[in-house]
């Protein structure tokens, strides 16, 4: 496991932990990795519904990235999951690149954030107007401008797309940009079945991230990877750290067992020696 | 951290399953939820086969069943693949429920005259409420709607728990004809209603808040929307909703509501 990463094993992926406090009720928050859905400078309101369809081992969202905005996040949400002993880990995403530094700066000086996670894919980038990262290099671009106003030693956590083909490039850009660690990976672009744009998740784009995993793990030993994507059980999450990640994050599962995240923790420990 | 109020996520049992017109009343051994239950709560269903979105179901009901101690009632119209899943499953059968889950009906402080309308399988949720409300002394006046005999919930047991109750068929199967929204007022007036609670399609509980308004009444209704989730961490049941500061907000379906302010919903915005 590489030394750099310091985060526990087991993190409740963006966006699927509410705003902690309806998933204090099935796992206990303190000590846990959590990171929160991607928050924008300004308040979105997210899309009107239908907001999430199912598909075969799979759900496709159109959240619309709906968020209070970063000043009600600072306000409420915060304080309450810092409260509550969690190592918020705070996603972010902007449209511009000095939206990203704008909000790594304000929370670079917020008591309690343990790190950020930057949101370089979002499945419908265009249509929601955000920074787009088609190119590693743009991907990189924000990694560096995040770092420069959140410069101390706590992680940053560049979020990448499952894409197999560009994971490894993308991956050693946004790494010498000052990224601590990647996340492989988010929602696959799809399709809600009306047309408008949504991103696929669970089970049915696990052997996608596990492509992307076990390809940068190959290629970059020394870049601490996150897997991201279809974890829902125990040997899920084991099968990602064979393949070298040092953690996994858990999303749609939680959906559909809020307690699973407790119980992979819980699994996880009682292996280990 | 958790609190006495808080859901539970439970492996639950299939106790016993029953045929009641076209619906199947499932019970459900449940530890812990049923002690937690408040009249207008829910539960979150898990439906197998690869179906990851959960199921939301009214809790009709809840009784001791001996060894199993209390456990609840729920009305499935199985209508689609998870419910009509449910529907078929066998004594015995495994359930992952989560619950009690939502915002329960507000009960009024003073003994004041309530109706209850109750259209299709929502109507499950009516019952319940009728009790409680009776232990607290409102004159009930419990109105149950349907398409026709079929989805139309046991008039008979209603009565046990309301003081008139009254009968909609869309078919004139039985009780009155035609859809409820058009008897509403008179319904209303006749029962000198001071709140209307509300369960079934959008256009129902919209009459039924407008009804209630026009006659100053307080009404809350119980809105259905797709619940991935069902536990408020998903976002994925958006419901537009005025706030005390009259400015419209998408709030979650599942943990803001499901029982809302009749006059706070902006009807027009509901996607
Ligand atoms: C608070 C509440 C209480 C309810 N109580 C009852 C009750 O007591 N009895 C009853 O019969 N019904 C009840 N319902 C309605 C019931 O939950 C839905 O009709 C049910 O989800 C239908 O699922 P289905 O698969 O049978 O059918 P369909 O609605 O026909 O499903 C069609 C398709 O929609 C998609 N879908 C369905 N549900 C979801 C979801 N949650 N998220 C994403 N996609 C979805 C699936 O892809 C499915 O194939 C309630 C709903 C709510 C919100
Ligand atoms: C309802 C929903 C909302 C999500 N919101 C966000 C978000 O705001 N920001 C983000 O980076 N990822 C978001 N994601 C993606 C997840 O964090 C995760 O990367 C992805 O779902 C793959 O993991 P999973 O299969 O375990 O869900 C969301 C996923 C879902 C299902
Ligand atoms: S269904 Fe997930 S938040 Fe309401």
């Amino acid at each position: 496991m590489s030394l750099a990463w310091r985060g526990g094993r087991v993190m409740v992926a963006s966006g699927c932990g509410g705003t902690g406090r309806e998933l204090a009720a099935y796992a206990d928050l303190a000590g846990l990795d959590f990171v929160t859905r991607s928050i924008t400078l300004d308040p979105r309101p997210g899309s009107p519904g239908p907001r999430i369809a199912e598909t075969p081992s799979g759900l496709v969202n159109a959240i619309g990235l709906q968020n209070p905005g970063l000043e009600h996040f600072l306000a409420t949400e915060l304080p309450w999951l810092v409260r509550a002993g969690a190592r918020v880990h705070v996603s972010i995403v902007g449209s511009t690149l000095g939206e990203h530094a704008d909000l790594a700066r304000r929370l670079s000086r917020a008591p309690g954030v343990s790190g950020l996670e930057v949101n370089l894919s979002a499945p419908d980038q265009a249509g929601e107007g955000l920074f787009e990262t088609r190119e590693p290099f743009h991907a990189a671009s924000v990694v560096a401008a995040v770092r420069r106003e959140f410069s101390d030693d706590r992680p940053v956590l560049a979020k990448l797309r499952l894409d197999p083909s560009r994971a490894v490039e993308t991956s050693r850009l946004v790494h010498e940009a000052g990224a601590t660690a990647v996340v492989l990976g988010n929602a696959l672009s799809a399709a809600m079945p009306d047309g408008r744009p949504g991103g696929l998740t669970g089970p049915a784009v696990a052997p996608v991230a596990l492509r992307c995993v076990r390809d940068v793990c190959a290629v970059l030993p020394d870049l601490p990877v996150v897997a991201a994507g279809g974890v829902a059980s125990p040997d899920d999450a084991r099968r990602f750290l064979a393949a070298g990640a040092v953690a996994v994050q858990v999303g749609t599962a939680l959906l559909h067992d809020p307690t699973t995240v407790a119980r992979i923790a819980e699994a996880l420990s009682r292996g280990e020696t | 951290m958790t609190e006495a109020r808080d859901p539970l996520h439970v492996d639950g049992e299939l106790l016993a399953t029953k045929k009641q017109g076209a619906y199947r009343l499932l019970t459900i051994a449940a530890p812990g939820i049923p002690q937690r239950f408040r009249a207008g709560t829910f539960v979150a269903v898990s439906t197998g086969e690869g179906r990851l979105a959960r199921r939301a179901l009214w809790i009709h009901r809840v009784k001791e069943t001996g060894a199993y101690g209390p456990t609840l009632d729920v009305v499935v119209d199985p209508t689609g693949p998870g419910t009509t899943w449910l529907a078929t499953r066998p004594v015995g059968t495994r359930l992952a429920v989560t619950g009690p889950l939502g915002r329960p009906f507000a009960l009024p402080r003073e003994p004041v005259s309530c109706v209850l309308v109750g259209e299709g399988h929502s109507a499950a949720a009516m019952f319940p409420l009728a009790e409680g409300l009776r232990e607290r002394s409102c004159p009930v006046t419990l109105v149950v709607a349907a398409a026709d005999e079929a989805h139309l919930l046991s008039a008979l047991e209603a009565r046990r728990s309301a003081r008139a109750v009254t009968v909609v068929t869309a078919d004139g199967s039985v009780g009155m004809r035609g859809q409820v929204a058009h008897h509403l007022p008179g319904i209303l007036e006749r029962a000198d209603a001071d709140v209307v609670y509300a369960a079934g399609p959008d256009a129902t509980l919209r009459a039924a808040a407008a009804a209630a308004e026009s006659r100053g009444a307080w009404s809350q209704v119980a809105l259905e929307r797709p619940l991935t989730c069902g536990t408020g961490l998903c976002q994925g049941c958006p419901v537009p909703v005025a706030g005390e500061d009259g400015i419209v907000r998408l709030v979650r379906d599942c943990i803001d509501g499901p029982v809302f302010r009749g006059d706070r919903v902006a009807w027009g915005a509901l996607a």
